[in-house]
């Protein structure tokens, strides 16, 4: 469409410090970290005033709050405990989500040195570095994280698609079907007064 | 006084087999044909005789009472807090493919939020010739285009990986939802820009304390990506994005980023919390998929189900139901009635859109014995959707995530209806 091959003119350009308010994302290269630092201690007495409440005083996590550390080797159990140590491949993303995300409640009030500390802090609960860590800009992408290495991007079109292509069974497909689980057993489902699924149409014709 | 109200029977009393005994009502439905007159009609009614409500009652509607099932739902125990949780679309209830934005279902990772079309900016910057920043007039002001897409979260059906455990398809698969959205491309709004050529990648995040980033590759973001703000032929819900969400057809959930405020251009993805921690898919080798984007072929039947059991007794009984794809157009819908052993093939109805939900029906005569309904989508691709062991047998049972394995539905003979697996 020639008409729209020329730019509108519509917006107008960011400003800096624009830029800098909003685009605090950080990248697994470290692309995106300010300047700054902060050690394991400092991060323990920030997670203690601002975390633990939710994620408990060693990042075990407290009640269903979501677990930060442990559960190292566990991805192949049957229960997997996925962790920041466990599971997380990147560092950026914890400085990064701790940053712009957390406190759950009152996000965006933890400073740059504040996510460093609690960062090392992190990285200390995990069993990654020693107690007198210091985590800075400048060290920070010397961090490996222990599961760096466990995932790898989509790949259903070669163990998947071809599977699952082609002519389908229409008749005499099993010999046999037999019911093997039942939701029913487990009754976890929200219910109406009557004791049916919540939200069971009514009979529009009863007898 | 005209049968409206919910009978207090105990689901124990109905698997007994007294609510919806199909003898029974065809009795009862010949009784009414060549018996006593019906009152309904010989009978003068109220609403036959005075008035209705004016037309000033009632500038925007909501559904008549009788309807007031037809509502989301939670589950409390799926999350720990109801501000990072999902609810669920009563897809049980609904016909046709259209959602009515009142009651699709919603997922906020810290709330539903506030934001007025004075407040709101969108900015692009990264890897571009001028970073530049939008209000929303700005946006009402490039050109439009129109879309009809399904949004399923990427953990539809998450909880049934590991066995049959909710009762009903709003629980087992109504974390989706299907609307016509307008809105300017995303690519428009990268032109205006201009992308450099080292901008590979594209992330978006939202105006909300989660911000939900996400990357996209480039390619995606150019082809068929909305800047959303219409949907259903209205503003979008503040709980679905006000003023402004995207719109990615085909993909997960999680990448349709509400109150959508940035859109970084990189060289590479950056692997954020809801791209890493989340949306990652847990392989049997402990290893895991991570990109997993689309939404592969899926179907339900969504009646009968568990929460709309069989009433009227034997005979006519319409089978409908969903389906949909992410990778293009759904193009055939089997129905089994006997737990996959045979199949027949249903009708679709309307025209079968790209990336968007699909109606399909099958009428049979029920002569009133059990069935283990399935139903199996077929995608333009040739893709057909597979059982759930199929899927288990390559991801094993905790991968979270696209779960889009063929549902099955045991209908007893007394009408009820009950979530479970067969092997």
């Amino acid at each position: 469409a020639p008409a729209f091959a020329e730019k509108l003119g519509l917006g107008r350009p960011a400003l800096p410090a624009e830029i800098a308010a909003w685009d605090v994302a950080v990248l697994p290269d470290g692309t995106g970290l300010p300047e700054g630092s902060g050690d394991v201690a400092t991060g323990d007495e920030v997670f203690a005033e601002k975390c633990a409440t939710c994620h408990g005083d060693f990042a075990e996590g407290i009640d269903n709050w979501p677990v930060l550390a442990g559960g190292e080797g566990s991805l192949k159990d049957r229960r997997p405990v996925k962790t920041i140590g466990s599971y997380w491949p990147h560092l950026s993303t914890v400085w990064d989500y701790i940053h712009r995300s957390m406190p759950f409640g009152a996000a965006q009030t933890v400073t740059p040195d504040e996510a460093y500390a609690i960062t090392a802090f992190l990285l200390y609960s995990n069993g990654i570095v020693e107690d007198d860590f210091v985590l800075s800009k400048e060290n920070f992408t010397s961090i490996t994280m222990p599961n760096a290495d466990g995932f790898y991007p989509d790949d259903r079109a070669e163990s998947e698609y071809a599977t699952f292509s082609g002519e389908a069974c229409m008749t005499d497909c099993a010999a046999e079907v037999k019911v093997t689980k039942r939701a029913v057993t487990l009754n976890v489902t929200p219910t109406d007064p009557d004791g049916r699924p919540a939200g069971t149409l009514p009979n529009p014709d009863p007898v | 006084m005209s049968g409206t109200e919910n009978k207090g029977t105990s689901r124990r009393a109905v698997l007994r087999g007294g609510l919806a005994a199909g003898a029974g009502l065809a009795v009862a439905g010949a009784a009414r044909a060549e018996g006593t007159p019906d009152p309904l009609i010989t009978e003068v009614q109220d609403w036959a005789s005075s008035f209705g409500d004016p037309v000033d009652a009632t500038p925007y509607g909501m559904p008549i009472r009788f309807e007031s099932q037809v509502v989301r739902r939670n589950v409390e125990w799926l999350t720990e807090s109801p501000v990072s949780s999902i609810n669920f679309t009563p897809i049980h209830a609904l016909e046709g493919t259209i959602t009515p934005q009142g009651c699709a279902f919603e997922r906020h990772h810290s709330g539903a939020i506030e934001l007025s079309k004075p407040d709101y900016r969108l900015m692009i910057d990264g890897l571009v010739e001028t970073p530049l920043v939008f209000t929303y007039e700005d946006l009402t002001r490039f050109p439009r285009e129109t879309r009809t897409a399904f949004c399923e979260c990427a953990a539809n059906g998450g909880m049934e990986w590991g066995g049959a455990q909710l009762e009903g398809c709003q629980f087992t698969q109504g974390m989706i939802h299907n609307m016509e959205y307008v809105g300017v491309p995303l690519r428009l709004l990268l032109e205006e820009a201009g992308v450099k050529p080292e901008g590979k990648w594209v992330y978006a995040e939202g105006a909300d304390a989660s911000s939900n980033g996400r990357s996209m590759p480039l390619e995606k973001a150019m082809d068929d990506v909305l800047v959303a703000f219409y949907a259903n032929g209205e503003a979008l819900r503040k709980e679905h994005g006000y003023p402004v969400r995207l719109v990615v057809p085909g993909f997960e959930g999680n990448m349709w980023v509400k109150w959508l405020r940035r859109i970084g251009v990189y060289d590479q993805a950056v692997e954020s919390r809801e791209e890493t921690s989340k949306y990652t898919d847990l392989m049997p080798d402990g290893r895991a998929r991570k990109w997993t984007w689309v939404m592969d072929a899926k179907s339900v039947i969504t009646s009968p189900s568990p929460q709309a059991p069989i009433y009227h007794g034997k005979g006519p009984l319409v089978i409908t139901g969903l389906a949909w794809s992410g990778h293009g157009k759904v193009t055939r819908v089997d129905v089994s009635l006997d737990g996959g052993k045979n199949w027949q093939e249903a009708e679709l109805t309307g025209e079968a859109q790209s990336k968007a939900l699909t109606r399909f029906r099958l009428n049979i005569d029920w002569d009133g014995s059990e069935l283990l309904l399935q139903s199996r989508a077929v995608d333009e691709t040739g893709y057909v959707q597979p059982t759930k062991d199929a899927l288990r047998a390559i991801r094993g049972t905790n991968s979270v995530y696209h779960n889009n394995g063929i549902q099955t539905w045991w209908v007893h003979e007394n009408g009820e209806v009950e979530n479970v697996e067969v092997a």
